[in-house]
């Protein structure tokens, strides 16, 4: 008898506290800039695509559901020739986030990836890739990176002296 | 033996052997970037630094670099003392300083020793502040990038360069932190061993260009174990594939063959196989000469139509012994022709009598390296079967290490053998058509034509042996030449003779034949090397056939049916024969890979697997038998030729041969009485290691298994089972306690670069883990016959015959002689135009000069003249396999005229 009491009461106090239910998709929730959702390719602040085709993503990725080849530009830079995420398969883990070595790929609080043909879920590179930084507004892989491409010849990187006179011996 | 402690652990260690390479042969870790077991030590880069304690009571011990300390009874050492690895730390950090932010972009990355090494040291935070010296860099060729940024100094680029294979233009430059390594001026690297870069450079500086085009980590690549396709030699590669195409191949150690070493042909020549111009469907010829294309059952059917009333059957030399036998019982062995042209035919009939009689020992190429004196007569190996040429270099360097031996050097001090032995180099003696480029190692030189160079052998053997007949009489510098080499070579302990097929002329094989028994005879431990042309020249020619290529053609031509192995026969045989062959026989059947002259006529063509895509055998000059296995599933139609010929062999109502498997037909291969060491040469498809594993093809961090075909199909496709071989398609299974020959790839934890080989030998720099791959097929007890009287010079004529016309003679290139690998962009690009070679005094008779056009209106060919001064009147030396010429010369003489519109190519190659 008592404890029926209690549930009742319990039930009852339910009444006035704060309503944890959000009204989705009325109503969206707020994710964080860090919720790990779709994955995307980011590009450059200069417009240009960040991946280099690295494969880091692909390595780290434990359910291997990232497949990209390398090619290259004609001014230096590498970049995938296709990059292929199986959504199908992706945990979310955000993994190959925290390997990219460019701030390419990056996590969104996108996590709406329902499709009733499983083939759709497949996202290729012109579905990845967006207009902009992401999380990371300023940085430009090639700008640190040793490797010379068109607009940023050797010594003209971060850190970096002018290329050494092989032909001079002068300190 | 010599006992060491190391860490309070005792190893057994050989005596007077480096510290670095004992503790790395004990399996125990050790950084390290300069010493190479082929280069030696020089104690530049200061990684391997350990404690050295003076006694058991001795606390402190002293810092010493492990790769310049011989090893001592009772030594000990520390590797995990604070003071050495603090200094090892340092090492690594200090070359760090300047390495740029590039491993992302690098080919290097994820295979590279500095990586390894740096993770080893336990560096992982980049404390310097300061900005990085930066390089310009060079174009060096359509092989290599150069990337001079990553450079960390360790001088093995340069040491393998110049002191191994003795390249000129790559060089040290600069001082202090500015070192720079490259050449005096952007400009192709001359060197045909440059590729070896790839493999000797610890980090990214010198990366595989053609590679670098369509990168794709170490960890995704699938490899197999393989053979190169590319001569004689029989190099062992491992060859690797991704997206379903061939993206570079390795060198696969095997301490009796190739050691750590390729040429770049083998390298870079195998790009054929992901050529537009491959075969994928069945076609057959319709009335209006175009190909149909067919489904596989009837393409079958069609063949085993083709060769049910009896067929003549062409073979191959760059077909594997499977697919060769397989064409062989189904036409029979009196209808079965090897495939190589009847010149080549009767040489490699020669050779194989020549290594029968038992009279000499057959060199493996780490024995050439052990030769101190050699002989080469006639051959042009640097083009004809390059690998040897590299290891004859190292021979010339027994004269050397046998003084530092003298003096107490031990052999691996590498700065003090050379500075003790400076110019004393052991003898060689090269006797060539035209000057070689191993002639600026050579004690003595001598050019001449064919028959002359074949006289001077003989003369030799008569000199060493006067029961070897002499043959006709020799000129002066000849002369000197013969009375020098019989001096030189009867004095050595290990002479080598060396001679091969490529010039067409069996007085050489005969005369080093009669100089190796001359030598053998007076007791020392002679060595004898033949080299055929072809991967699988030595193999065919054991198979044997019934026929030759020319009596087979003309077989056809009286309407016989014809089924073609991997073989463009207008390379091998006089075009008209081939046309009347082609245009007489009932039907053509061509099995190939690639496009070729001989499918263009054929009126039925089936897709045959290269050597990628296929499982089979290659014998390599010595007689060694080595399996090549599938490195991928091959794509559409396209299977091994044997399975084609079993398939209609089946269809023709055969009962001998129902082979479904590789190792069924490689039985019946070893059912042959001289070929039975076959099965033995690898394990067979039931193999499983002691676990109940598969050799893995792919490294366990393979990766995008669930994406690579989700663009075809979500659904991913079954993983392939491997029926053939021992190997898996995937990453299961497990590496390390495989037979050699199942080496499908070299890596251990914390070892991802190609170093990591050392795992998988017996001792550093020795043989594989149980025993070097391959199987010797030829060591044979010496014959019961008079070895002097076997085999007698020949009177032929030599010199013009005073009508203006020209005597051919062949000549190699070692980029663009080889059919296939001439087929492949770099190679392509980085062979010369065709060229034909005249003497000083012809030249001037036809009015031209080097760099000039001739046209041979007879071979409807055009050359760019080079001129060579020794070269007698009559003859012209013209180079195989350029400017649409095929492996052999015109008997007939041929006229020659200056060609007024010849245009010299530009020699700059296109950047980038």
């Amino acid at each position: 008898m008592w404890s029926q009491l209690r549930s009742l009461g319990t039930v009852f106090k339910h009444l006035f506290t704060r309503v944890e239910t959000v009204q989705y998709p009325e109503e969206m929730p707020y994710l964080a800039p860090r919720y790990r959702g779709r994955i995307v390719l980011t590009r450059d602040p200069d417009g240009d695509e960040r991946c280099v085709a690295c494969n880091l993503c692909a390595v780290a990725c434990p359910v291997d559901c990232i497949a990209l080849q390398k090619t290259e530009r004609e001014d230096g830079r590498w970049y995938p020739e296709f990059f292929r995420i199986n959504f199908s398969r992706c945990i979310m883990c955000g993994m190959c986030e925290e390997a990219c070595p460019t701030y390419a790929i990056q996590l969104t609080p996108d996590f709406e990836l329902c499709e009733y043909d499983r083939n759709n879920m497949v996202y290729e590179k012109e579905h990845l890739l967006i207009d902009g930084v992401g999380k990371y507004p300023d940085y430009s892989f090639w700008h640190v990176a040793g490797k010379a491409i068109d607009g940023k010849d050797k010594g003209e990187a971060q850190k970096e002296k002018p290329p050494v006179d092989v032909r001079s011996n002068l300190p | 033996m010599a006992k060491i402690s190391v860490d309070g652990v005792e190893f057994d260690a050989k005596e007077g052997e480096n510290l670095l390479q004992a503790v790395l042969s004990a399996q125990l870790e050790l950084p390290y970037f300069c010493w190479h077991p082929s280069l030696g030590s020089v104690g530049a880069c200061r990684q391997c630094a350990v404690i050295q304690y003076a006694d058991e009571e001795d606390t402190q011990g002293r810092l010493i670099m492990a790769c310049m300390t011989p090893v001592a009874d009772g030594m000990r050492v520390s590797l995990e003392a604070a003071h050495a690895r603090d200094f090892r730390a340092s090492v690594i950090e200090w070359l760090m300083e300047n390495h740029p932010h590039d491993c992302p972009v690098c080919e290097e990355g994820g295979e590279c020793h500095l990586q390894d090494m740096t993770v080893m040291s336990g560096h992982t935070a980049r404390r310097y502040r300061g900005n990085k010296r930066t390089f310009e860099n060079q174009y060096l060729g359509p092989f290599l990038n150069h990337e001079m940024n990553r450079c960390i100094t360790c001088y093995r680029c340069v040491r393998y360069y110049q002191d191994y294979a003795g390249g000129t233009d790559l060089q040290a430059f600069g001082s202090r932190a500015r070192m720079y390594f490259g050449r005096e001026e952007a400009g192709v690297l001359e060197n045909p061993f440059s590729g070896n870069l790839v493999e000797v450079c610890p980090t990214g500086v010198f990366t595989d260009k053609p590679f670098s085009k369509t990168y794709t980590r170490k960890w995704d690549l699938q490899s197999a174990p393989s053979v190169c396709a590319g001569c004689a030699v029989g190099c062992n590669t491992i060859p690797s594939e991704r997206y379903g195409r061939l993206k570079r191949v390795h060198n696969r150690y095997n301490g009796s063959v190739n050691g750590y070493f390729l040429c770049d042909r083998g390298r870079y020549g195998f790009g054929y196989v992901n050529d537009d111009a491959r075969i994928h469907k069945v076609g057959v010829r319709a009335a209006d000469g175009v190909f149909d294309v067919i489904s596989a059952e009837e393409g079958e059917e069609k063949l085993g139509d083709i060769v049910r009333d009896g067929a003549i059957g062409i073979g191959s030399p760059r077909a594997s012994l499977e697919s060769n036998l397989a064409l062989k019982v189904l036409v029979g062995e009196e209808n079965f022709c090897t495939g190589l042209s009847s010149a080549e035919d009767a040489l490699m009939r020669l050779i194989l009598d020549v290594y029968e009689c038992g009279g000499a020992r057959i060199p493996t190429l780490a024995q050439v390296e052990e030769a101190d004196a050699v002989l080469i007569l006639g051959e042009d190996v640097l083009n004809t079967a390059p690998r040897v040429a590299l290891a004859v270099r190292q021979s010339v360097r027994n004269e050397s290490l046998e003084m530092a031996e003298q003096a107490g050097i031990p052999l691996w001090q590498e700065a003090g053998v050379r500075s003790h032995g400076r110019e004393s180099a052991s003898p060689l003696l090269v006797a060539s058509l035209l000057p070689t480029e191993l002639d600026e190692l050579a004690t003595h030189t001598c050019n001449g034509a064919p028959e002359s160079l074949a006289a001077a052998g003989f003369a030799i053997a008569h000199r060493l042996n006067s029961a070897y007949a002499a043959g006709e009489e020799l000129d002066g510098p000849t002369q000197s030449f013969v009375d020098d080499a019989a001096a030189v070579l009867s004095r050595a302990k290990r002479p080598l003779v060396i001679s091969g097929t490529s010039l067409r002329n069996d007085g050489l094989i005969k005369a080093a034949a009669n100089i190796a028994w001359a030598l053998k005879a007076q007791g020392c431990d002679a060595g004898l090397l033949l080299t055929a042309a072809e991967a699988n020249s030595c193999g065919v020619g054991m198979l044997g056939g019934g026929v030759d290529l020319d009596t087979a053609l003309r077989a056809a031509a009286a309407g016989q049916a014809l089924v073609v192995l991997e073989n463009d026969v207008t390379r091998r045989a006089d075009p008209d024969l081939v046309a009347s062959a082609f245009s007489g026989s009932t039907a053509v059947a061509v099995l190939d890979s690639l496009e070729n002259a001989t499918t263009e006529s054929a009126s039925l063509v089936l897709p045959a697997a290269t050597f990628a895509e296929s499982t089979g055998t290659f014998v390599n000059y010595e007689g060694r038998a080595q399996r090549f296995f599938e490195v991928f599933a091959a794509t559409g139609e396209t299977a091994p030729a044997w399975r084609w010929l079993s398939k209609a062999g089946a269809r023709a109502g055969r009962n001998d041969m129902h082979w479904q498997h590789v190792d069924q037909v490689v039985e019946a291969v070893a059912s042959h009485p001289r070929l039975v060491g076959v099965a033995d040469a690898a394990p067979n498809g039931g193999h499983r290691n002691a676990a109940g594993n598969r050799v893995p093809r792919a490294p366990h961090r393979y990766s995008g298994r669930t994406a690579m075909n989700a663009g075809v199909n979500i659904h991913e496709p079954k993983t392939q089972v491997d029926e053939e071989t021992p190997l898996s398609y995937s990453m299961e299974g497990a590496m390390g306690d495989q037979p050699a020959a199942l080496t499908s790839y070299v890596w251990s934890p914390g070892w991802n670069s190609n170093q990591s080989v050392f795992k998988f030998q017996q001792e550093v720099g020795g043989a594989m883990a149980g025993g070097d791959p391959g199987v010797r097929m030829l060591d044979a007890e010496p014959a019961q016959v008079d070895f002097a009287q076997r085999y007698r010079p020949l009177q032929t004529p030599i010199g013009a015959e005073g009508d203006g016309r020209f005597k051919l003679l062949p000549t190699h290139s070692i980029f663009g002689s080889e059919e296939l690998s001439g087929r492949s962009q770099p190679i392509a690009e980085r062979g010369p135009q065709a060229f034909i070679v005249l003497g000083a005094a012809e030249a001037a008779r036809l009015q031209v000069a080097e760099g000039m056009g001739v046209r041979c209106p007879e071979l409807d060919a055009t050359f760019a003249v080079r001129v060579e001064e020794s070269l007698a009147e009559g003859l012209a030396v013209v180079a195989m396999g350029l400017g649409g010429l095929g492996d052999e010369v015109p008997s007939e003489r041929v006229t020659l005229e200056p060609d007024p519109e010849f245009v010299p190519p530009t020699t700059l190659i296109a950047r980038g």
